[in-house]
């Protein structure tokens, strides 16, 4: 039973990349608590560690020291296929550049994360309608991303991140490939979501899209810093 | 990913690359087809050439000319008409011998010509010899008819049907070459070896073809004991008649069980040098799977990035990689066996071929094996890749 309210729980996490004859220090001594149900924007310059933090907290990449508790459960040292379990149970992805399989239909694309945890093709094809419908996709079930605009083929990468019923949504600039409109929609939904009771960890350089989420921090030369 | 996943997966991505999936294929089906039509008329040939030697049984004894395995019989060939003779009268009460002289002829009789005839120069012992010579119509020239130098002739079916169809030819004369010849026999119908029709044929004794031709050396000399039991004595008097004038350099024996051995020795070396032949073309067929998924694995770098960020583990990319390589390589195999056994059938038609289960079931086996062995790599490959570094390639 996890008894935790904390979807995030990172004590002084530091990543080094090592270099040739040089560490480069990304993120140093990042505390970071997310309780569950909070709105959260992350944003800093480009090279800030933005991306950085990113992949730490989805499970991409392993920091280098310092311990990191994802809904209950000591991460911090994990092997590459037990990140990619807990990657697949815990977060969904909400990615820049949406992501999508291009030869694949939108049910094939959302039922990927259910592929992998092994759900029914039954149970996983009925879910993936359930959610495209929810997001307004109904008619675009069969098509590929490239016959859908950019904010449908996001609503479509949303659908995907919520395949698995994850508590945890990351997404990295979502409405960073968007026009104004679809963008607003798109960040319409990650509210409503987080209405619903998901947690939502925004990744943004733009202050009027980190400005809709409850609670911002910013990111400095790999150090947090509260505004 | 259960196995039909695995399936829709691979077929997806080999059905979105079709002229690539084809080239690749091709490969492997030539490869697999060479190997299905080389060993089918290796084990033809084989097959055939095992049925003739046992038909004759194994009493028969055949004297070749030149040392076994030399090329004398090339160079010089010293076995002759009066060796055969010599070898019937030691040979009167334990065998009989015929020596075998072929020619090919031009047949006419009236105004009807067949140029692509040929006569066979044999002992009047000849059908004691060669059982499977069965004379359905008149009877074979006798002994008294070879020493008197009668020119009198057997022929088989085709040159019946052609110059007498449905009237009797006994006792008719016909031009073989420049001789006439009277027909006093028909043999039964023999079928066609290699291509050519051993039924378009007349028998004629080797001392009549010897003087038609000008040749006094034959191309072998077959001698049928007997009784099995008498084998060894048989063999014992060739070789005290053909001392006195030959050496042993000049000639060799065969037994029907020693020229299987030869024979079936020669036959599996062909067998296994054309398959090698046919392997090496399913080695390259298997080099051009391994480059077209590393290809696949590169340019499909983001789609893997994001399978692993979505929850896949190693094994998985693993699994549909190696899977994809398995299914090119087997389609190919697949339409290779088909495209071999017709083939193998329409040779089966003109010349020898058989298609052995076991070469179908080896070259399916070899086209998985070449699937799994070159696939593994670019799929090794695939799972290694860093989600983070997969999702930023561009």
């Amino acid at each position: 039973m996890k008894t935790t309210d904390d979807i995030i729980k990172m004590v002084d996490i530091t990543k080094v990349y090592t270099g040739v004859d040089v560490g480069t220090t990304a993120l140093k001594d990042i505390d970071l608590v997310v309780k569950k149900g909070e709105f959260l924007a992350i944003t800093g310059r480009s090279g800030s560690g933005k991306s950085t933090l990113m992949h730490v907290v989805g499970l991409l990449d392993t920091p280098t020291s310092g311990t990191y508790f994802l809904n209950g459960t000591d991460v911090s040292k994990l092997g590459e296929d037990e990140q990619a379990f807990q990657r697949n149970k815990e977060i969904g992805f909400v990615f820049q550049s949406f992501n999508l399989l291009p030869k694949s239909s939108a049910v094939e694309n959302v039922i990927l994360p259910a592929i992998y945890a092994g759900t029914s093709p039954k149970e996983r094809m009925e879910k993936a309608v359930e959610l495209l419908t929810e997001l307004g996709l109904e008619d675009h079930l069969n098509k590929r991303p490239n016959q859908m605009s950019g904010g449908q083929q996001q609503r479509v990468a949303i659908a995907r991140a919520l395949m698995n019923d994850p508590e945890l949504i990351l997404a990295d600039e979502p409405t960073g490939n968007l026009d104004t409109h679809s963008g607003k929609d798109v960040m319409n939904t990650l509210k409503q979501l987080n209405k619903e009771g998901k947690t939502i960890v925004l990744i943004t350089h733009e202050h009027d899209i980190a400005a809709q989420a409850k609670k911002i921090l910013h990111l400095e030369d790999g150090m947090l810093v509260t505004k | 990913m259960n196995i039909q996943e695995l399936l829709t997966l691979s077929l997806k991505a080999i059905w979105g690359n079709k002229l690539r999936s084809f080239l690749t294929t091709l490969g492997i089906t030539i490869g697999v087809f060479a190997i299905i039509v080389l060993v089918s008329i290796g084990s033809g040939l084989q097959t055939y050439i095992t049925n003739e030697i046992s038909s004759l049984g194994s009493n028969v004894i055949f004297v070749m000319p030149g040392s076994s395995g030399g090329l004398g019989a090339i160079l010089s060939n010293k076995l002759t008409i009066k060796n055969s003779q010599d070898m019937q009268r030691r040979l009167v009460s334990t065998g009989k011998v015929t020596p075998e002289i072929r020619q090919v002829e031009t047949f006419k009789y009236k105004n009807v010509k067949d140029k692509g005839a040929f006569v066979l120069g044999v002992s009047s012992q000849y059908p004691e010899v060669v059982q499977v010579l069965k004379v359905t119509q008149g009877h074979f020239f006798t002994a008294g008819q070879e020493s008197s130098g009668a020119n009198v002739a057997v022929i088989g079916q085709t040159v019946k049907n052609k110059f007498f169809s449905n009237s009797n030819p006994l006792g008719k004369r016909i031009f073989l070459g420049t001789k006439l010849y009277t027909i006093v026999g028909v043999y039964g119908k023999l079928g066609s070896v290699a291509g050519i029709d051993e039924d378009n044929a007349a028998f004629i004794s080797a001392e009549a073809a010897g003087s038609q031709y000008g040749i006094t050396t034959v191309s072998r000399i077959d001698v049928a004991a007997n009784t099995p039991e008498l084998l060894p004595l048989v063999i014992k008097q060739i070789n005290q008649t053909l001392s006195k004038t030959l050496t042993s350099d000049d000639y060799s024996i065969e037994t029907a069980d020693s020229l299987l051995t030869t024979i079936s020795s020669i036959t599996n070396a062909l067998s296994l040098a054309l398959g090698g032949i046919a392997g090496i073309s399913l080695l390259v067929g298997g080099i051009g799977v391994a480059n077209i998924m590393l290809v696949s694995v590169t340019e499909r770098t983001k789609e893997i990035g994001l399978r692993k960020a979505l929850g896949a583990k190693r094994n998985d990319i693993l699994k549909q990689f190696l899977f994809e390589a398995v299914m090119l390589s087997v389609t190919g195999g697949v339409v290779g066996i088909a495209l071999g056994m017709l083939v193998s059938v329409v040779i089966a038609i003109l010349l020898v071929s058989t298609v052995t289960l076991w070469s179908v079931v080896l070259a399916f086996g070899f086209s998985v094996a070449v699937g799994i062995i070159f696939g593994m790599a670019p799929a090794i490959r695939a799972s290694k890749l860093s989600p983070i570094d997969a999702l930023r390639y561009e």
